[in-house]
Parts: C-alpha cells; sequence; structure tokens
C-alpha cells in the first residue's frame, strides 16, 4: 500500500462529489460549526502494514454516515483508532472539536462517542439484563464504598430500580426481552448484534459507530432499526456513522457515503454520487479493462 | 410431591427432594448443612480414635477453625479471580505480609525480635494495610499489561516477600530514629500478643493461671458440671473458631453487597472481555486496582486470623507457594464466581483434604490394628517377599499419607475438570444488580410502573 497519491490538501486522494458534504464543508469553511467527528490524515501500521493510510473526513451532526469499503479497506481499523482501542501512528480525531486520538477507551466513549463491533462482544457469561445494565454511565453503585456501604445503598438501589425500566424498554424494543435472563453467549449471531446496539444505545452516546449492525438480524426489524436510528437523529440529535456491507441500507438510508479502499478515503458524497462513480466501482469490482 | 400428602405417605426420595429444594434456594441451608456433616464426620473420626470430650471438642474446633481461615482467604481470590478475572497467584505472600506486618506493629520494643508494642487492633489493621499497599505495588504496573503478565508478577512478589523474610539480614534491622523491628529471620516471630479471644475467659489474656472472668467460670463452669471435665484451651480454640466464622460471614455480606451492585457488574464485565466494558466508559484499571487491594488486604486478614493468633508464631515457611494453589483448589472445587461456593469450596478443602488427611492414618491404622510400621522404605518392601503387606501399607499410610495430599489433589482436580469444571456453585447465575432485574416488568407489555401493582405477575421471561 502506497500513500503516494496523497496529494490533497488534507492529505487524500479523495473524490470529494458534493461540494456540500460535511467533510468539503469543514475543511474549507473556518466559519463553519465544527462536525462532531472529524478524521484527519489518520494512519495506523501494524508492523509493515499500513492499514489506515492517511484517511480524512468528517461526520456531520445528526447524519447518518455509511461507510463502505471492500474488506481489508481499514474501515474496521479506522473505528478502532477513533474509539482509542488502537492509538493511531499519526494523523487526528477530533470529537467536537478535541483531539482525541490516543485517549483510552473509557474515557472517549465517556466524552460521548460510543461503538459496537463487527462481530459481536457480548458479555457471554453475564444475562442479557446484566449487559444492558452496566452500560449506563457513571453510576452511583460503581464507587467501591457506594456498593457495599448502607448509608449509599439506598440510592444505589434506587439508581438500579430506574435503569432497570429503562434497560427492559430498551429490551422490548429491540424484541429480545424473552431472553433478557438467558447468558448472553447463548444468543444468536443475530441476537448478539442487537444486543450490543442496544447496549451502545443504553449509554446515551452522542455519536454512535456501528459496525455491520444489521449482519444476521432479520429485515423486519432491520427496518424497525433504521425507523429508530432516524428517529434518535431528529429527537435527540444523535449522529451515526455505520459500516455495512449491504449496499442497499446504506444507499437508501445513509448520506454522505465515505468509501475507504487500501487505507485511504477513495470518495465521499450523497449515495447516487458514490453509486456511479467509477473509481468506486473499481474498488469494488476491479479494473474492468 | 402431591401438596396434601402427609409426612407418613412421603416417600425417602420425595423428602431428599425437597432437602434438595431447600438446599437450592437457601445458601445458608447449604452451608450450614454441609458444615453440619462436617462437623458428624469429624465426630465419628474422633468417636473411632477414642478421643475423650476435650478431644472432640477440640477437633470440632479445628474443623471451625481451618473451615474459616480457608473460606475467608478463598472468599478473597474469589473476588480477585472469580469475579474481575485478575490471576493472583501471590496470595501466600500477601497473607504473609498481613500477619509479619501485624507482628512487628504489635510484638513488645524489647522482645525478640522487637515490634512496636501497639495495640492488636491497630496491629490487624496495618497487616491489612500493609498487604493492600504491596497489593498496589504489584498491580500497577503488571495490570496495564495481559493477565498472565500479573500471575507472573505475584507469584515472584510472593516469593520475594518469602525470601526476605526469611533472610537473617532483616532479623532484626533499626529504622532511622533509632526504632528497632525484626522479621526473625528463618526462626520467624514467636512474641505475637495472646490470642485476644483469651481476654473473654481470662483477667490477664496471657496467663491462663491468672484466673477467669465472669463468662469464663460461668462457660468453664459448664463444660466442666454438665459434661465432665474439659481442659480450657479447647473452649478458647472453640471460641476462637466461632469468632472466625463470624469475620467470614460479615467478609461475605461485604462481598456479596459488592458483587451485587454495578461494581460487581463491571468486574464480571472485566473478567469478560475487557475492551468492551473500556468502550462502555468503565475505567477498567481504575476497578481492577481497587479490586486487587481489596482481595489482598482480605489475604492480609486472613494471614493475621490463620497465622498471627491460631500458633501464636509465624515462620517464612508456612508460606510456601503451595499454600496458594490450595486456595485455588478451594476456588476452583466451589466454583469461581460465587461467594456461597467460594465457602463451601473452602469447608471441602480444609475438611477432606487438609484435615482429614491428617487423621486417617490414625483410623486406618486402628482400624485395620496396622502394628509398628516401619520409617523407611527398605524395612517397608522387604517383609512383602514373606508376603507380609501390612508393613508397607503402614509405612504408606504413616509416613506419607498427609504428603500425598497433592496426589489427592491432583486427582480430584482432574476429575473436576473433566467432570464438573464450573465447580460446585460455578453454574449458578448469580445476577450482579442491587435490584432483581427480573421485577419492573410484564411479558410482552409494557414496563410496569408500580411494581406492587396487584395482579401483575413478576418476571420478564418463562420461568426455568
Amino acid at each position: 500500500m502506497s500513500s503516494d497519491s496523497a496529494g490533497t490538501a488534507d492529505g487524500s486522494d479523495t473524490d470529494r462529489i458534493d461540494a456540500d458534504t460535511p467533510a468539503d464543508t469543514a475543511g474549507s469553511d473556518e466559519t463553519a460549526a465544527e462536525p462532531p467527528l472529524r478524521v484527519e490524515n489518520l494512519r495506523k501500521e501494524f508492523g509493515g502494514i499500513t492499514a489506515v493510510d492517511g484517511a480524512s473526513f468528517a461526520v456531520a451532526e445528526e447524519s447518518l454516515t455509511g461507510l463502505i469499503g471492500p474488506n481489508g479497506a481499514g474501515k474496521s481499523t479506522t473505528f478502532n483508532c477513533i474509539t482509542g482501542i488502537h492509538e493511531p501512528t499519526a494523523g487526528a480525531v477530533y470529537l467536537n472539536g478535541e483531539n482525541i486520538a490516543g485517549l483510552a477507551p473509557n474515557v472517549v466513549a465517556d466524552r460521548g462517542l460510543v461503538r459496537t463491533f463487527q462481530i459481536a462482544r457480548e458479555l457471554a457469561e453475564m444475562t442479557v439484563l446484566e449487559n444492558l445494565m452496566l452500560a449506563p454511565q457513571r453510576q452511583q453503585g460503581e464507587t467501591l464504598y457506594r456498593s457495599v456501604l448502607p448509608t449509599f445503598r439506598d440510592d444505589v438501589i434506587e439508581e438500579e430500580t430506574e435503569l432497570r425500566e429503562a434497560v427492559w424498554e430498551s429490551l422490548e424494543f429491540f424484541e429480545i426481552d424473552h431472553l433478557a435472563e438467558e447468558q448472553a453467549g447463548t444468543l444468536s449471531g443475530g441476537q448478539r448484534k442487537l444486543l450490543e446496539m442496544a447496549r451502545a444505545l443504553m449509554t446515551d452516546p452522542d455519536i454512535l459507530l456501528l459496525d455491520e449492525p444489521f449482519a444476521g438480524v432479520n429485515p423486519s426489524l432491520e427496518t424497525k432499526l433504521l425507523d429508530r436510528i432516524n428517529q434518535l437523529r431528529a429527537e435527540e440529535g444523535l449522529t451515526f456513522l455505520l459500516v455495512e456491507h449491504d449496499m442497499d441500507i446504506i444507499m437508501e438510508h445513509c448520506d454522505p457515503v465515505i468509501v475507504m479502499h487500501q487505507g485511504q478515503v477513495l470518495a465521499e458524497g450523497p449515495p447516487e454520487a458514490i453509486r456511479n462513480n467509477e473509481r468506486v466501482v473499481d474498488a469494488y469490482f476491479g479494473d474492468q479493462q | 410431591m402431591s401438596p396434601d400428602s402427609s409426612p407418613a405417605d412421603r416417600l425417602p426420595t420425595d423428602r431428599l427432594d425437597g432437602l434438595r429444594d431447600l438446599l437450592e434456594r437457601s445458601d445458608a441451608a447449604l452451608v450450614i448443612t454441609a458444615m453440619a456433616a462436617f462437623y458428624l464426620l469429624f465426630l465419628g473420626i474422633g468417636a473411632i480414635l477414642n478421643y475423650d470430650l476435650a478431644g472432640l471438642i477440640s477437633i470440632l474446633g479445628q474443623v471451625t477453625f481451618f473451615t474459616a481461615v480457608y473460606a475467608l482467604v478463598v472468599l478473597a481470590l474469589n473476588l480477585q479471580w472469580g469475579y474481575a478475572g485478575l490471576f493472583n497467584i501471590g496470595i501466600a505472600g500477601f497473607m504473609a505480609v498481613g500477619v509479619y506486618s501485624m507482628a512487628m506493629l504489635t510484638a513488645p520494643p524489647t522482645g525478640s525480635p522487637p515490634g512496636l508494642g501497639l495495640p492488636i487492633s491497630v496491629g490487624i489493621v496495618g497487616g491489612m494495610l500493609a498487604a493492600a499497599l504491596i497489593g498496589l505495588v504489584t498491580a500497577l504496573p503488571a495490570l496495564r499489561l495481559r493477565a498472565d503478565y500479573l500471575a507472573i508478577v505475584t507469584v515472584a512478589i510472593s516469593e520475594i516477600i518469602r525470601l526476605t523474610y526469611n533472610s537473617p539480614a532483616f532479623s532484626t534491622f533499626t529504622l532511622p530514629g533509632g526504632i528497632a523491628l525484626g522479621t526473625g529471620g528463618a526462626s520467624g516471630i514467636g512474641n505475637f500478643p495472646s490470642n485476644p479471644v483469651r481476654a473473654i475467659y481470662y483477667v490477664d489474656p496471657s496467663s491462663a493461671a491468672s484466673g477467669t472472668t465472669p463468662v469464663g467460670t460461668a462457660v468453664f463452669g459448664f463444660f466442666e458440671t454438665i459434661l465432665g471435665v474439659v481442659r480450657s484451651a479447647v473452649i478458647v480454640d472453640l471460641t476462637y473458631g466461632f469468632v472466625l466464622a463470624v469475620v467470614v460471614f460479615l467478609v461475605y455480606t461485604l462481598l456479596a453487597q459488592e458483587d451485587n451492585s454495578p461494581f460487581g457488574r463491571v468486574l464480571k464485565a472485566i473478567r469478560e472481555d475487557e475492551v468492551v466494558a473500556k468502550s462502555l466508559g468503565k475505567d477498567t484499571n481504575r476497578f481492577k486496582i481497587k479490586t486487587f487491594m481489596l482481595g489482598c488486604a482480605l489475604m492480609g486478614l486472613a494471614g493475621v486470623l490463620w497465622q498471627g493468633f491460631g500458633t501464636g508464631a509465624v515462620y517464612p515457611q508456612a508460606f510456601r507457594p503451595e499454600l496458594t494453589f490450595y486456595i485455588f483448589i478451594a476456588v476452583i472445587i466451589g466454583g469461581a464466581g460465587s461467594n456461597t461456593g467460594s465457602v463451601l469450596g473452602g469447608a471441602v478443602f480444609a475438611n477432606l483434604l487438609f484435615l482429614l488427611p491428617q487423621y486417617l492414618p490414625n483410623i486406618i491404622e486402628q482400624t485395620f490394628a496396622i502394628q509398628a510400621a516401619p520409617n523407611n522404605f527398605i524395612a517397608a518392601v522387604g517383609p512383602i517377599a514373606a508376603g507380609e503387606v501390612a508393613p508397607l501399607l503402614g509405612y504408606v499410610l504413616n509416613q506419607r499419607l498427609p504428603a500425598l495430599r497433592f496426589v489427592f489433589v491432583g486427582i480430584l482436580l482432574i476429575y473436576l475438570m473433566q467432570n464438573r469444571p464450573e465447580g460446585l456453585l460455578g453454574h449458578r447465575t448469580e445476577t450482579a444488580a442491587a435490584v432483581d432485574l427480573s421485577e419492573g416488568h410484564t411479558p410482552g407489555g409494557a414496563v410496569r410502573s408500580d411494581p406492587t401493582a396487584p395482579d401483575d405477575e413478576p418476571g420478564g421471561v418463562d420461568d426455568e
């Protein structure tokens, strides 16, 4: 993989298909509002392999931004670098204007940026209820002395009771309430994906990074989840960055769409333009000529 | 079993089912039943060995003492390993820090080795704090790395601690300011303050000849007049065993509170997948360090209560790595992740694998009338040529059975790993929450706003 082609001002070789795209706006107009998430010249090397090679893009507020690319394009590594699981070799990740590159995952999550994983990482030997109860941030009972001292116990119980109600509501919405007391490791692949998404939402995030959240989820629920995502965007101002291989979902629901290839951002813009972009077609299907 | 059947109609299997139900529902019933079984077993052993009443009370005291101290340290390990997945194989070292710190704080300044002469309560708290601090020093660099590094660091620190206490260099030393302290080197520390329980019975706890307190007079008088003459020392030991049982109960309650809370939930999440816990905003290092320190403090307390007052003396050899191994076996027997399982695992190990092998040779010798066992292998196998196997049997039983404990433990471990890797209670789902999570929800309906509303069945899923 080479970075020779990185020749634009932001260090990438990206087709900015629509001048109104958030990335372009963020990069060219300093007076415009800072997007909640902006990645700049992100680079991640593993030994001799460059997984992310100078990627730059921005995610606009309340958008459902799609991130696509062939296998090995660097999408999940980008997620890992944004969320602190991997420390980038170079580049910056701006969360509400503040560079969070290299911060620990818990600090990133605490600041409102939460993710799900490509391969669902349920907490296998905890129940579905426990998985969701874990998620809310800054719970009173997470302090050792508050968890054991009788003086504080009533407050902890009160908070737990409130969280329990929210958790059951979430489980019902995601249609996994019948599995509430099962060990999460016994769930099917699709159910685990739902559990992960429900758990991530329980953290009350500002930005949610979803890594192939619909893999194994039945179509009717998929529609319901997309409706929910749109509702959360409209009513609570959440921002979503979605990695997905299902092109129908990407093209119908995401705007803009960012295409990664060989660790770089190949193109970004509205779905119709991306669909007709030759470089994107080549990246997915190979150069037909 | 039909609800209207009279007790006389019940088949024995029905009664057993009823007992099984009770034991599955009530942890207290489970522990009490197990302890009753162990008491009966050892009373039977005492009867076979023709012990007098004092001997029987003494054996009950031993059962209580070893069960309690093993349960205490197993609970501490269960917190670290069973709950948070922190692989601490330096348990013996942290116990040693606890008891040695207590000894150095409380030993008289004029003694040999000298101590600070502080009260016992200060010594106990100091021992726990010292163990927690050593735990912190151990954990800080290691917890940032993979779990196996913590294991390597803990086993190393445990041996460093033991060898330091064993070293003649620290047998007696002087701190800046002229304060003299000492570990006693290989000879250890023998000038502990006397067992605090003795203060219940004796006017001067350090001397039984000083006369008895009113409580002592009443209790000793009871045993003397109702049950015949009993040595007062065995009453003191039995009482100490029960005091330890109370400590175990308190620690169990504390840990149950901590486990059934959001704190415990994060620990379980760390054990399951630390990356997920971090990705949900949990500062896992903070949780791990707190848990490791608390576990080490409890190990230090276990060391104090085990070695500090049990024998009245402490030696470095008591903290060899095999002690750590014993505790791990006990956790595995009980089932990692279960506090009740930890108490049961500690009880099973202490009684069946620690105490029983000490009594077994005498029982078998007495039962099979084996005479004068030889004390070397040649003398044991020689008579086989003449068709006599009794000397070899006697040699194995008398000389080697306690030492064969590791073999028994190994066999048990292989059996458990193959047939019940989750241990006695590891299969149970113990939900980490301060409230019953299944409550407040009606199946297929909205969340119940008032959990006390009538005609609402609790539980969101089908019962198993």
